[in-house]
């Protein structure tokens, strides 16, 4: 495929908080319609549908029936976290091959309502259940532990990514968690599992969102602003911690090569980055494998900045650790990236921002998916 | 510790596994190693993860190795887990190649460190299992 092709045309949200008394399926629904509106399509219109949640064992089918749509494509793939993702880039290759014209991807949960704890379809190695290992906290900290004695990464570094978090949820009026936080907050928080600690951590909040995808040719019928899809990719290689191949690198740097060639950008050309942060060594990890800096040096990128005035404005919404975070972060990754490249975001906005890169992990650090998107300017 | 009623959760001991647990349970840790590739993997499949070979064997291992990396466990909601806080958890790299997650037991949680040489240990469990948990190779110098 080639870049711009596809573009996405409308993005929504709904049920962001602490409480709810709806669905995640009626939550996904409301996402939608926001969606759908904002890009100034009919619900009759869409025919491809494109869900995760752990919630429903079908999950685009139930967010069909919701809708009362009969898709013509349709695709509930789940690689955690970087589903969503994956699904822009299965929705483009739909619409380019005429499998379907209007694309709807959607996400929800309402985790917090639900006791508060990650509610995750992830099933238990037989070969780790008895060991305790928090999932998938635990196996994130032998990650941040194993990067800090192979690269000198410091505890101060990990902390300076949920420091900036607070930096960008306290200018995003949505975050949940809007109170600036200093590095020596992060590291006097409890500890959870070393070296991880409670603010290292994401919040459990409900919430869910939807973008909506169509041809370009499509877009540039519709009125409001479309944001291409330059580049996409996919990838993984583990699923459980016991078979990762790497404690310190991801199959996120295969994706990542992938997006980029299509795009035919590199990282040097992204005016910002939306990059999973469940836990603050994620975005460290993940700003190696995507390039934006050498293996081992994504600690001391951190410490030079990637809050708001950085070269490389990163999580500019706060983030999964600030902003909310129901589970699977990977659409609101995207919805971010799709407001900063339409100028919508108001205190937070990155000026002249044209190209995103958006990355989504799933379980500890297997599923990778890598998006780039553009202005069309 | 002993006045914890919980027992500590048990695998599914079936599968391309099951070799394994019967190993553990007389005293042996076994790796899964492939006939044609010569390679070892973790954790047991029926095909062999570098090369597709089906002709997986077993390689009794010394039991020796070092912590390739760990965390400390803090909180647990586990029954078991919740009366043994803080506890460890770490990828233990066999002598033989394979990295297996285990525990770090009979050590004071902050004593652990990348590098440091364990031996497994063989925990019994009910229904004739044993758990293989890890203790330092050497006993930790006094200060």
């Amino acid at each position: 495929m080639k870049a711009g092709e596809v573009a996405i045309v409308g993005a929504g949200l709904a049920g962001i908080g602490w409480e709810t008394d709806s669905s995640a399926a009626e939550i996904m629904a409301a996402a939608s319609l926001r969606a759908l509106a904002d890009a100034g399509l009919a619900v009759a219109e869409v025919d491809g549908v494109f869900a995760v949640t752990p919630y429903y064992w079908m999950p685009s089918v139930v967010l069909a029936e919701q809708l009362g749509l009969r898709p013509r494509a349709t695709d509930s793939t789940t690689i955690g976290g970087a589903s969503v993702i994956a699904h822009l880039g299965h929705a483009a290759r739909a619409i380019a091959t005429g499998a379907c014209e209007v694309a709807l991807i959607a996400y929800a949960s309402t985790q917090r309502t639900d006791g508060g704890r990650l509610v995750t379809g992830a099933d238990a190695l037989a070969f780790e259940r008895p060991y305790g290992a928090l999932f998938p906290i635990s196996g994130y900290a032998m990650m941040a532990q194993r990067h800090m004695h192979e690269f000198g990464t410091t505890r101060r570094q990990l902390a300076e990514v949920a420091v900036a978090a607070s930096k960008w949820a306290a200018l995003n009026p949505d975050a949940l968690k809007r109170e600036l936080i200093a590095a020596e907050d992060v590291m006097a928080s409890p500890l959870v599992s070393d070296p991880l600690r409670k603010l290292d951590i994401c919040l459990v909040t409900n919430g869910g969102g939807a973008i909506v995808v169509v041809s370009r040719e499509r877009a540039a019928k519709l009125g409001k602003r479309a944001v291409p899809v330059l580049g996409f990719g996919e990838s993984h290689d583990h699923c459980y911690v016991s078979a990762m191949p790497s404690f310190t690198a991801t199959a996120g740097a295969h994706s990542g090569r992938a997006a980029c060639e299509m795009a035919g950008a590199g990282p040097k050309d992204m005016d910002l980055a939306q990059i999973y942060d469940a836990f603050t060594i994620m975005t460290v990890i993940g700003l190696e494998d995507l390039g934006f800096c050498a293996k081992g040096e994504g600690g001391r990128f951190v410490e030079a900045g990637i809050g708001p005035g950085a070269r490389l404005p990163v999580n500019t919404s706060g983030g999964g650790l600030r902003y909310c975070h129901p589970g699977m972060f990977g659409i609101f990754l995207l919805v971010e990236a799709v407001r900063q490249l339409r100028g919508e975001c108001g205190a937070r906005q990155v000026s002249g921002a044209r190209r995103a890169l958006v990355h989504g992990f799933g379980g500890v650090m297997a599923g990778q998916a890598t998006a780039i998107l553009g202005t069309g300017r | 510790m002993n006045e914890n009623p919980a027992r500590r959760p048990l695998p599914d001991t079936r599968n391309a596994g099951a070799a394994y647990w019967r190993s553990a349970a007389e005293g042996r840790l076994c790796v899964p190693r492939c006939e044609r590739c010569a390679r070892t993997f973790w954790y047991p499949r029926r095909q062999c993860p570098h090369c597709g070979s089906g002709e997986v064997a077993w390689l009794q291992a010394r039991g020796t190795g070092r912590v390739y990396t760990y965390t400390v466990v803090r909180q647990s909601g586990d029954p078991f887990f919740k009366g043994r806080l803080p506890f460890v958890v770490a990828m233990i790299e066999l002598d033989e190649g394979p990295r297996l997650m285990s525990n770090v037991i009979d050590c004071d949680v902050e004593s652990v460190e990348i590098g440091m040489a364990v031996v497994v240990s063989f925990e019994q469990a009910q229904d004739g299992l044993a758990i293989p948990l890890f203790r330092p190779a050497r006993p930790p110098a006094k200060t």
